[in-house]
């Protein structure tokens, strides 16, 4: 042991002393990793491929273009936010559908419907068994897609690619099953797939989108415009419309929606090196 | 005398959080058998949300980590730090504050975790009305630590005590870890987005993550380990030296490790690597650590075919020193490529926490539990009963969960004589079955050794009082 005479010889036996600079030492020591690790990854452009963020949250990307939707977000002279393109609208029917957006045009916000369903994902836990990131490995490639980029969750909050494949990897699993066959297998997984030990989740199709806990409304508007807090770009009409989206959908509609969009909003070029 | 030993200290507190513990590590690892059931047969979901797996692994996680684990770790900590620094506690009030938000909070997870509400970021569940109760109840501790330090009389003990390190290590890197990867925007009272998106949230996420593990489930359970082993070995720790090597390489090097649980993702690859060569480097310490204890016994080695306590603290760190090992292995980016994803991980971490964490905590409780009521245990034979379950309950447990994550990491990879994929995800859920059959039964094992203890505990404090004075008859 140090010995105990009074004037401290070197430095561990000063904090050794004193509780509060042994506290300051420490808590400079366990700073210094986060310091590295973390904050560059909010300044250097090759965190995301490239892609930027501008002030109103329009994405561009100069190496990569079509990893992100090319639509502008304008702020005018009254303070409104809008823009040209419109992420969602009403169709002939009155249906609440994507508008000026179609699969492979990029990167882009999620429609009220399929942020619902987002948290939906969130509640049921299903992020706790199925991942949503490929690696580059030629097996994964094979069993689920080109590999996942880091622009491709650049709007989620919070991210949710996972850490157990207990289930497959569901980061592109958009488009490979008819909406009827996703229906059928969270009803009863085991109908479509023997093997599956996923739980059923029929009480999807019984509850309304727009319901949330102990009768509370889920406020899409709300969550739209927090969302645009954090630098997601959306138009004021975008969120104004938000629980519209939601009317008579049910929490089924809403995960499907969110299920379909996976990894179909970029068109990956396979002659480009998007990672080194 | 009897009234000198309990005056002396504050101890009630420390009473209620080391009984809870036991309470806690019986619920929690219940949960955690009925889970792993429900992925061995699904039909156990019984289609009730509340229940699904999902929901129930995270209650398990939160069970065992905050509720079994944070009470051990500050029963034992506020137990700890008076005795090392011959004080009572700066403030009592506080620490009975600190011991009932707590277990408010334990309340307000078991409530809202099967509703659903939740973050979803790993061990970070809890809606933000809770991470507040947790901030507050936190700054309590680390104050009512910090200050009762520094209130000990520094002409009898001038050096605070290696354990108190650690344990102070944990406490402050706690705070960081809660603070930063807890940062979110409310919608609602019980729905939040987090702050951060993708690759950073990603990054900050695992940086908790991993070091939940780091400090929450080792810095803290290492300053028992260096209060508990000494102790119950009647042993000096073995070196002072490495004491102070292993807590600064420890605090130092263990927070660069959560990237090594995003290699190969979408997370630029140097944080990736920075995070397995530093992981490869934590091997140094962390065996100098399990040395530094383990040689602690030298000497009194013979006392493991007596002292059943003493059993439950080296195998501890028997445990401890095979996960610090097989991590940095499970870090190395070719492993990795292998073993993530796979329920290779989950076999690690309980490597961890039922062989390391919890067999340290249980020896270190039982230790506490026959100082504190000032007996014997009510049975000492059931302490050996336990450490058998225990031990025989963690080895089925993690070979089920290696075999299952290396075969499904190999069925995912390999290739027919056609160069396609041989297997089919759902083959490869169905080739688990067995083993997860037998990791429920290693599980149920651990857990009943759980609930002996339980059993011991409740009868040694029912019975307390009375062997107290029989023994004082039988003397007189």
């Amino acid at each position: 042991m140090a010995d105990h005479d009074d004037k401290p010889k070197h430095m561990q036996d000063r904090v050794e002393r004193n509780v509060f600079g042994l506290m300051l030492a420490t808590a400079l020591a366990v700073s210094l990793a986060g310091i590295v690790q973390i904050v560059p990854l909010f300044y250097l452009e090759n965190a995301v491929d490239g892609t930027v963020q501008d002030k109103l949250g329009n994405p561009s990307n100069e190496q990569f273009p079509e990893l992100v939707w090319d639509r502008k977000l304008v702020q005018n002279a009254d303070g409104s936010i809008t823009s040209d393109k419109k992420l969602y609208a009403q169709d002939a029917k009155g249906e609440w559908k994507v508008a000026d957006w179609k699969a492979g045009d990029g990167v882009r916000p999620y429609t009220p419907l399929e942020l619902a369903g987002r948290d939906l994902y969130q509640r049921e836990g299903c992020h706790i068994c199925h991942s949503q990131m490929i690696r580059p490995f030629r097996d994964e490639r094979e069993r689920y897609g080109h590999f996942s980029l880091a622009t491709e969750s650049m709007y989620d909050h919070p991210f949710l690619w996972g850490s157990k494949r207990t289930g497959p990897d569901l980061a592109r699993l958009g488009g490979k099953y008819s909406d009827e066959w996703q229906v059928m297998h969270l009803m009863r997984p085991k109908d479509v797939v023997p093997e599956s030990v996923m739980p059923a989740y029929p009480w999807l199709a019984e509850n309304m989108a727009n319901e949330d806990f102990f009768g509370e409304k889920r406020d899409m508007k709300k969550r739209l415009e927090m969302m645009r807090v954090m630098g997601v770009p959306y138009t004021d009409e975008e969120i104004a419309n938000a629980d519209a989206m939601l009317e008579g959908k049910t929490e089924m509609d809403a995960m499907v929606a969110y299920l379909q969009i996976l990894g179909t909003m970029v068109k990956l070029d396979d002659s480009k090196v998007y990672r080194q | 005398m009897e009234t000198a030993v309990q005056t002396k200290y504050n101890d009630s507190v420390v009473k209620a959080f080391a009984f809870m513990a036991v309470v806690y590590l019986v619920v929690g690892t219940g949960i955690g058998v009925y889970a792993a059931a429900e992925l061995a047969w699904p039909f156990l979901n019984y289609d009730i949300a509340e229940i699904t797996f999902a929901r129930l692994r995270v209650l398990h996680t939160n069970a065992v980590v905050f509720a079994f684990g944070g009470s051990a770790l500050m029963a034992t900590s506020l137990y700890v730090v008076q005795r090392t620094n011959g004080v009572r506690l700066y403030s009592n009030k506080l620490a009975w504050f600190q011991f009932w938000m707590w277990n408010l909070i334990i309340v307000a997870a078991v409530i809202t975790i099967p509703l659903g509400l939740t973050q979803s970021k790993e061990y970070a569940e809890l809606e933000w009305p809770i991470d507040m109760m947790i901030t507050v109840t936190w700054v309590a501790y680390l104050f009512n630590f910090v200050m009762t330090i520094a209130s000990r009389n520094k002409e009898t003990h001038s050096h605070i005590y290696v354990a108190n390190w650690f344990y102070l290590g944990f406490i402050v890197m706690v705070s960081y870890l809660h603070l930063v990867n807890n940062l979110s925007i409310p919608v609602s009272m019980w729905k939040s987005y987090s702050m951060f998106a993708g690759v950073q949230d990603a990054m900050i996420q695992w940086w908790w993550g991993h070091n939940a593990v780091g400090f929450f489930l080792t810095a803290g359970f290492l300053g028992m380990m260096y209060y508990f082993v000494p102790k119950q070995a009647q042993r000096p720790i073995y070196s002072y030296r490495l004491s102070v090597i292993h807590f600064w390489a420890l605090m130092f090097g263990y927070v660069w490790l959560g990237a090594h649980h995003l290699q190969y993702t979408a997370l630029p690859d140097w944080t990736g690597s920075l995070g397995a060569v530093i992981s490869l480097a934590m091997i140094i310490p962390s065996w100098g650590g399990a040395l530094n204890g383990m040689l602690t016994l030298s000497g009194a080695w013979d006392r493991l075919r007596t002292d059943y306590i003493l059993r439950f603290l080296v195998m501890s760190l028997a445990f401890y020193a095979m996960s610090t090992f097989e991590g940095p292995v499970m870090a190395a980016k070719t492993v990795n490529a292998l073993s993530h994803y796979t329920d290779w991980t989950i076999g690690h971490v309980h490597s961890g926490a039922l062989g390391w964490v919890a067999m340290v905590a249980i020896g270190s409780i039982y230790h506490m539990v026959m100082k504190l009521w000032n007996t014997e245990m009510y049975s000492m034979k059931l302490i050996n009963v336990h450490f058998w379950m225990a031990t025989i309950g963690t080895v089925l447990y993690i070979v089920a969960m290696w075999v299952s994550g290396i075969m499904q990491g190999l069925m995912w990879r390999a290739y027919d004589e056609y160069g396609t994929l041989a297997y089919t995800f759902a083959e490869s859920v169905e080739a688990m079955h067995p083993y997860y059959a037998l990791r429920t039964i290693g599980g149920l094992v651990f857990w009943s050794g759980a609930v002996v203890m339980l059993f011991n505990v409740a009868m040694t404090l029912a019975t307390a009082k009375s062997r107290r004075e029989a023994a004082v008859t039988a003397n007189a």
